[in-house]
């Protein structure tokens, strides 16, 4: 069967293809910015897309999400760890600041939950309390985790995320269930740009997306903490000769990817079912971008993810049975690429 | 008197190496029926393996008078997994019968072992084996042909002339294209267009456009549970005006949650448990499908009977009527037994059950026939029977 391409399909598909860009491009994003501060290939970052969006879900259907539990226990968790292997940890002061952090944070976001669960306040309260649940998420898996491999190889630590990904999709399936949910869109407004018909819900995606690459940008421009994340990201050990706590960049770094994660889910929970476990392939769409980008820069990364976005579109439109093929296939090239380009040193780092 | 005593100790050696052989072969030794069920209770499945699951809780205790042993295991999805889980069950356990699995490549999985340790075997899913192939296997489930045939005659009765398919990129998938383009040329059916998407997709605009492009006067969906929605609604929010079928992959009650107004008006082929109480008196299920819904929901809550379940409901029902007969010949556990029961699964006709009538013979182990499917129609947010 031949395709009939016109300009209006191509203006539907460049338009569904830059909309789902949009978000593989939060997940490049949040993979590099991962992988640069603490050369974690984080596998789990969809985990936290789907959590975003059917914590979202949960909200709605006014059940407490089961993930603000989970910020509670891996948080008291967290605690323990902490209390148990460093003894500075339990001096009175450094509890009761640990504690707050570490179970407050969460406690508080979960009562907030229970109140708001049942009450059916709208995206204005739910969304803000579903993206708090997840963020939290972060730095408890990254100090129970990660730290304690902080000096493991890049293989050990990718290791460790493929058993936080298990883990994670075996509790998703816990909490949620099998079955999918779709969210109330934001916006049902559809506006008509000469051809083409533009969703208000695409429009969100776009400019939440857009949002945070200026906010992301500003952060590591501008802010000391953002400077000393990029410095931690340059060279741990001269970081941490001058002074700049590299275990904190890796918490900051995980709520942050883990506040990105759900942020997406958020956003794709309305125009598609989200399973427990379709973060894995969403998240590996974001990887491809990610990798194209070399894993270390965030334009680059951007840019492949809309690419990635735009070729599964049109991919989808020909050839539906090879549409994942095609776009896993990108990364061939660019792997060559860059294996003839850049010279071979045999070291970890 | 040494004599004596050694004698008395050997004595007392054999009782206890004749009981620590009892207690090493649990089960087996009792005479008890083992009964393994393999299902997806994790993994990618699960949304249809769990129901399957929940119904083993109805399980009978006993049939025929012999006490059923049901160990239930989880093959999370994965055909290997199912693989190892079903020796296990054969070679440890020394299961009577198999059941399972509800997944298509894990259920294909499972009755190779069956076929390789001449176990009987009632898969959860509608099969295709290659011919020989399937000797130990019996099915549960529809055949995708049978249904495929309902949803056919239903378009051909609608004045139906074109149809547009959109399904899974997997063996579900697969099935139904190749039924639809195998009996739609004698229906004067044609089929105009072929697409397919992924479970996961989180768009299939591009499939859908192609899919208008071709003006089908109709499209069936070859998905299953909430997937299936998507293409339904985003050939709705295309504007698609013409009638959506789905398969019954998707006759679920979370179907309708998930797809809301966008699939109303969607006809279905479904198990009849699925519209239990809107069967007419006259039908045999009858009986049987609201004994099952109301055991099943009473337990689970209101509106959550799914057909995986019923199937594996079923199958007791189907174990009730061939077990007596093995039992005439053979001792639960041996080899003789195994074999008397796929010999009366062969013989025994009119098995009644909750999703239809099973009549197995040596050509035929799908064994349904039309009373084994009903059409549904959605119409307000709930199941409808299609007279």
């Amino acid at each position: 069967m031949e395709a009939v391409l016109d300009s209006t399909i191509v203006l539907f598909l460049a338009q569904d293809g830059v909309t789902n860009g949009a978000v593989y491009a939060l997940l490049a994003l949040s993979l590099v910015l991962v992988f640069t501060i603490t050369r974690v290939i984080f596998i789990p970052q969809g985990e936290f897309v789907a959590y975003g969006a059917l914590t979202l879900a949960a909200f709605e259907r006014g059940v407490i999400p089961p993930t603000a539990l989970l910020a509670v226990g891996l948080g008291v968790a967290a605690l323990l760890d902490d209390l148990i292997r460093d003894p500075a940890a339990r001096r009175p002061a450094r509890l009761v600041r640990g504690a707050a952090v570490s179970i407050g944070a969460p406690l508080a976001v979960l009562a907030a939950a229970a109140v708001a669960a049942p009450r059916h306040w709208g995206p204005a309260v739910e969304v803000p309390l579903t993206l708090a649940a997840v963020a939290l998420l972060g730095p408890s898996l990254y100090r129970l985790v990660y730290r304690p491999l902080a000096e493991a190889s890049v293989l050990v630590l990718l290791i460790a995320s493929v058993g936080v990904h298990l883990a994670l999709v075996g509790l998703g399936l816990l909490f949620f269930g099998a079955e999918g949910f779709r969210t109330a869109p934001l916006s049902t407004a559809t506006y008509d740009i000469g051809p083409a018909m533009v969703t208000g819900q695409s429009l969100w995606v776009l400019g939440v997306t857009a949002a945070l690459i200026v906010a992301l940008w500003a952060f590591f421009g501008h802010t000391l903490t953002g400077k000393a994340l990029q410095a931690t990201a340059v060279n741990r050990l001269g970081a941490r000769l001058v002074g700049i706590p590299t275990a904190s960049a890796g918490q900051i770094a995980f709520t942050m990817a883990a506040f990105i994660g759900a942020l997406s889910g958020v956003l794709i929970a309305p125009v598609t079912t989200v399973f427990y476990d379709t973060g894995f392939l969403t998240g590996l769409k974001g990887f491809v971008a990610a990798i194209i980008g070399g894993l270390v820069s965030f334009p680059l990364g951007a840019a492949a993810a809309v690419l990635v976005g735009l070729v599964e579109a049109f991919a989808s439109f020909w050839a539906s049975s090879f549409k994942e093929v095609i776009v896993f296939t990108i990364i061939i090239p660019v792997l060559l690429w860059r294996s003839i380009r850049t010279v071979h040193v045999e070291d970890e780092e | 008197m040494t004599e004596r005593r050694s004698f008395s100790r050997t004595r007392l050696r054999r009782t206890l190496l004749a009981a620590a052989a009892l207690l090493a072969v649990p089960g087996a030794a009792l005479a008890d029926i083992t009964v393994g069920l393999i299902v997806p209770a994790t993994g990618s499945t699960a949304a249809i393996g769990i129901p399957a699951k929940n119904t083993a809780a109805l399980f009978p205790e006993e049939i025929g008078g012999e006490k059923i042993r049901l160990l239930v295991v989880d093959d999370a999805s994965d055909p290997t997994q199912a693989t190892t889980q079903a020796r296990r069950l054969v070679t440890e356990e020394n299961a009577d019968v198999l059941l399972g699995s509800v997944m298509t490549g894990a259920a294909i999985a499972v009755a190779g072992v069956a076929r390789e340790n001449a176990v009987p075997h009632l898969a959860l899913s509608p099969i295709d084996l290659p011919a020989g192939k399937d000797e130990w296997t019996f099915r549960m489930p529809q055949n995708v042909t049978l249904m495929a045939m309902a949803v056919i005659d239903h378009m051909k009765k609608n004045n139906v002339k074109t149809v547009g398919f959109i399904g899974f990129a997997d063996a579900w998938g697969d099935f139904w294209l190749r039924d639809l383009k195998t009996l739609a040329p004698s229906a004067g059916l044609k089929v105009v267009a072929e697409e397919r998407f992924a479970r996961a997709d989180t768009s299939v605009t591009g499939q859908v456009l192609k899919l208008l492009a071709a003006r089908p006067d109709a499209v069936l969906v070859g998905g299953s549970g909430t997937a299936s929605a998507l293409p339904h609604i985003t050939l709705r929010e295309r504007g698609y005006k013409g009638p959506i079928y789905q398969t019954h992959g998707s006759v679920t009650q979370d179907f309708i949650r998930i797809g809301g107004a966008a699939v109303e008006g969607a006809v279905l082929p479904s198990g009849p448990v699925m519209v239990a109480e809107q069967l007419p008196e006259s039908t045999p299920m009858r009986p049987l499908a609201l004994e099952y819904v109301t055991k099943y929901e009473a337990k689970y809550g209101p509106q959550t009977r799914a057909q995986f379940g019923a199937h594996v409901w079923d199958a007791a029902q189907v174990l009730k009527r061939v077990v007596p007969v093995a039992l005439k010949t053979a001792k639960p556990g041996t080899k003789e037994f195994r074999t008397a029961l796929r010999d009366a699964l062969e013989s025994e006709r009119e098995i009644v059950a909750s999703q239809g009538v099973f009549n197995y013979t040596k050509d035929d182990h799908f064994g349904l026939d039309y009373r084994g499917y009903v059409l549904l129609k959605v119409e307000n947010g709930t199941w409808n029977l299609v007279k």
